[in-house]
């Protein structure tokens, strides 16, 4: 028995390491009129995890997820992204930096076929004009081909080939959902952002969700920050979890240690009144 | 060429390897769907990955007679494991990928398999499972990485590495391998390939080199098959069928296997590859027929009233314009509007408009099934074979093709009917012997080399066809005498869409009872066009219109069969329909999908009981196997019902 292993890693269950922060949010607040959504909120992201934001209904998780976007702009704090502090943006030149999500209520192109819809992730990689891509000469085509094949590779990835051709519309929810992931896959991010993955979503569905966001995250190296209202499942797959509430920050821990911070219990559980 | 030698002197699959790589390097050999597209591999390519396999699994450690599991979907890259375990020496045993641990188990410690090949993380997972039970099981290769990446990766390798120490070692080890390859004769054991038997633990049956090779070149010259055929391999690999088709015979002739994306896709595939020589067991061309007569459930008066018109056209005229009748011309004229209209549009959405030869086996596949898809002019045969046979025993020879009997003997196989009513048959390619079983040998398979079928059944006189009765030890006598043969009646209920499985009871009893399982498919559609809502397959199963339904579709078998003189008495008098459906993961079937009677009659004997009581209804609990091996219980309270049968007395004034 020879050299057969030199490429590959000898590994069991290990700690998990990651790098340095891809993204940090230094004292956030978010205002919507009088209602504060966010409350001055620091935390940050490290390259090659999973992170999840979580909290009760209306805590400010989305608002979040908005800002991280650039959907939001917030009025006081910093966003810190890949080392260089966050200007103004739109969401189109955010994705541009490599961020890509997903949303609550799905957001697909109804009428389009699956193929379509995850190409449409693959927006920010196209570089050639409207005129060479509508007479598909040149460039163009050879672009188209890349994509396609990066396309293919994700729905081959999220095992559905099956609706390859099919119209988003007709699919049922949880594959609606499994094909919302694969576009914003598609773009290839450096942080992929999940709103509620799980929302609406039966144990089965659920499964396979979490197993998708792992293998994401495990085979492609891919930063996650997901939402989620499904504590079973944040504590599952979550190597690090902020806790929301009332749009202030009051935890930020390991799962283990959210599920013994007193305040989360309270947030969760309501404390008595004397 | 030395062509004193048996087979022209290619008496081995890698002699065939070389040869076709020489004589057809760039024909299409393999072609898979990946990403969206066909990748195709000729012979020649094919050869060098196949090498660089082999030469992998050589300084991986692999001797000569070691056993290689190969466990996993259809996929190019594991149908050239089987092709570089034999040039290295070793012997391929593939296994169902759908099994469930114990299974594989059972036969991976039964062969003493040293090396796995298989396809993916689920794979990997059920061998993780089991390997205290399997001391022999040294090193484990995947094809997919997905998932396996935190594994232990000190006995589980990549395919591609594999590969790939195999094309560095390739110059400094192509002595030890051409040593290897000299040493192999026709008498070298090709495959072993574990039979699901409808009773008991599989046997591995051991084929050499001259069983596949004969079968496969009997069959192949049978049907004059080219190597531009192409075929859809989508069987379980580990079926003696698809290992003689996709092995030996695409070897033999130099014919393309394709191989679909996913089995879910195979639909799809199959249209895209419109394979010339396609193959599969009853239950997909009943799946298909199933399909197509819900959705014209679905279509306008119009479309519909057009269908149904054609369709009888063809059940009139289509048979005899395939086998060369004599057809009157005004009838010729019609059966061609209707091929441009309907037919050939259905043939082709099916995937079957270029099919040259067609055959269905595993199971009797019901008269009415096999003469619709002659009647569209696909040349659909019987061909009746079993695994000790290294497949064919009989086929249907172009012309004589008929639904009741199953061919004439194939090339080089001998046909005789014991005194008992069993077929017996004797060939160059029956079996060699049951692995570590020569007992079981001695009891199939004589001195003299004549092998028992098992099957009951008879030559026609005139035709020189065998006719397949049952298998000889379901052939029973009823309490009065007369005969009782369940797959004849199963088979007759079989062909209503509604119903998906049916297993008749009454051996040595008064008379008959049916268990019934509907399909989920047709039933669910039927429900939904007609606002029925359901919430399981339990409760829609149990739904009294369903019953109803599944009623009259056995009073209707019950008038055919008491107009059958030999099985009038096999009349159905009650019946119940199940509240799961049969499956192989609880043993209740084999995993080619045929119902092990004897495990369904033990495990639900409360039911049977039922039947033959006054009771109109039941309670049951059974328990149910899950994919992942998890066991659970479903408890149901089922209907049982009596049906009329007809008086063959009354029926005859």
């Amino acid at each position: 028995m020879n050299n057969i292993n030199q490429n590959e890693p000898v590994m069991g269950e290990q700690e998990r390491t990651f790098g340095a922060p891809i993204m940090e949010m230094k004292n956030i607040t978010m205002r919507f009129g009088g209602v504060v959504a966010i409350q001055d909120i620091s935390f940050d992201i490290l390259k090659g995890e999973v992170r999840a934001i979580i909290g009760p209904n209306g805590a400010g998780k989305s608002s979040m997820l908005n800002v991280i976007n650039g959907f939001y702009h917030p009025q006081e704090g910093e966003i810190w992204f890949g080392g260089e502090k966050r200007a103004r943006m739109k969401p189109y030149q955010i994705a541009y930096q490599g961020i890509a999500r997903t949303f609550q209520n799905i957001a697909l192109f109804k009428g389009m076929s699956t193929l379509d819809n995850i190409m449409t992730g693959r927006f920010t990689h196209m570089k050639t004009g409207i005129l060479s891509q509508a007479l598909w000469k040149g460039p163009a085509e050879k672009e188209e081909y890349e994509n396609r094949e990066i396309v293919e590779k994700v729905i081959d990835f999220l095992e559905i080939q099956t609706i390859r051709k099919t119209e988003v519309g007709k699919l049922p929810y949880g594959l609606q959902k499994r094909v919302e992931l694969g576009r914003a896959l598609a773009a290839e991010p450096k942080l992929l952002l999940l709103d509620e993955p799980m929302a609406g979503m039966n144990v089965e569905e659920k499964e396979d969700m979490s197993r998708f966001i792992l293998d994401v995250n495990d085979e492609f190296g891919t930063t996650v920050a997901l939402i989620e209202h499904d504590m079973g499942v944040v504590m599952d797959i979550a190597d690090r979890v902020v806790v929301m509430d009332y749009g202030k920050k009051i935890g930020d821990d390991t799962p283990e240690g959210i599920l013994n911070n007193q305040d989360v219990i309270d947030a969760y559980l309501g404390v008595a009144h004397d | 060429m030395k062509t004193s030698e048996p087979f022209d002197g290619y008496f081995t699959v890698p002699k065939l390897l070389e040869r076709n790589a020489r004589e057809f390097s760039n024909s299409p050999a393999y072609r898979e769907k990946e990403y969206g597209i066909w990748q195709t591999w000729n012979w020649k390519q094919s050869e060098e990955e196949i090498t660089a396999l082999a030469n992998g699994l050589i300084s991986m450690g692999l001797e000569v007679g070691d056993k290689v599991a190969i466990i996993g979907r259809n996929r190019p890259a594991l149908y050239w494991s089987f092709i570089a375990a034999q040039m290295v020496g070793a012997i391929p045993v593939p296994i169902y990928n759908d099994a469930v641990g114990d299974e594989i188990a059972y036969v991976l410690e039964h062969c003493g398999a040293n090396f796995a090949i298989v396809g993916d993380q689920e794979q990997c997972d059920k061998l993780h499972d089991i390997k205290e039970k399997l001391p022999e099981l040294t090193e484990v290769i995947y094809l997919d990485p997905r998932g396996l990446r935190k594994y232990d990766h000190s006995h589980l390798h990549s395919y591609k590495n594999v590969q790939n120490v195999g094309r560095e070692v390739a110059n400094s080890q192509s002595a030890v391998l051409q040593k290897r390859l000299a040493t192999q004769n026709q008498d070298t054991i090709c495959v072993m390939l574990y039979t699901s038997g409808t009773t008991g633990k599989p046997k591995g049956v051991v084929l050499t080199y001259k069983n596949v090779l004969s079968a496969s070149r009997a069959a192949s010259s049978f049907d004059n098959l080219k190597v531009t055929d192409e075929i859809l391999a989508y069987l379980p690999m580990a079926w003696v069928g698809d290992f003689i088709f996709a092995n030996g015979q695409a070897l033999w002739v130099g014919f393309c296997v394709n191989c679909p994306e996913s089995p879910e896709t195979m639909q799809g595939d199959l249209k895209e590859i419109g394979p010339t020589y396609f193959f599969s067991p009853p239950r997909i061309f009943e799946e298909m027929l199933t399909t197509i007569t819900i959705r014209m459930e679905d279509v306008g008066r119009l479309k519909k009233s057009t269908f149904d018109y054609f369709m009888r056209h063809a059940k009139k005229v289509g048979n005899d314009i395939l086998d060369g009748k004599n057809v009157q011309l005004w009838d010729r004229i019609k059966y061609s509007v209707g091929e441009f209209i309907i037919y050939k549009p259905l043939k082709n959405s099916l995937g079957l408009s270029r099919v040259r030869i067609g055959y269905t086996a595993g199971e009797a596949i019901g008269p009415e099934i096999f003469d619709f898809y002659r009647s569209l002019g696909i040349n659909l045969k019987q061909l009746y074979g079993q695994t000790e046979a290294g497949v064919f025993v009989t086929l249907q020879p172009d012309g004589e093709v008929r639904a009741d009997t199953v061919g004439i003997p194939c090339p080089g196989v001998e046909l005789k009917i014991g005194e008992s009513g069993e077929v017996f048959y004797r060939s160059d390619s029956s079996f060699h012997s049951y692995y570590k079983n020569p007992e079981g040998t001695a009891e199939t398979k004589d001195k003299d080399g004549w092998v028992a079928t098992g099957d009951a059944g008879f030559i026609e006189e005139d035709s020189g066809h065998l006719r397949i009765i049952d298998r000889a030890k379901d052939v029973g006598k009823m309490a009065d005498g007369s005969l009782f043969a369940p797959k004849f009646v199963e088979n007759k209920l079989k062909f209503y869409p509604n119903i998906l499985e049916a297993v008749l009871f009454g051996n040595g009893r008064d008379n008959c009872c049916a268990f019934i399982n509907i399909d989920l498919n047709a039933v669910g559609n039927w429900a939904e066009r007609n606002n029925i809502s359901y919430s399981s397959y339990q409760e829609l199963s149990g739904h009294p219109d369903v019953v109803k339904q599944i009623q009259e579709h056995i009073e209707e078998v019950n008038i055919s069969l008491a107009s059958d003189e030999m099985l009038s008495g096999c009349q159905i008098h009650r019946f119940l329909i199940l509240h799961k459906e049969l499956d192989a993961d609880d043993g209740e079937m084999t995993r080619t999908r045929k119902v092990r009677r004897r495990i369904v009659e033990d495990k639900y004997s409360d039911l049977i009981q039922g039947l033959y009581s006054d009771k109109t209804q039941i309670s049951t609990n059974t328990e149910v196997t899950y994919e992942d091996g998890r066991k659970g219980s479903i408890s149901a309270d089922i209907e049982l019902r009596n049906v009329t049968t007809v008086n063959e007395k009354v029926d005859a004034a």
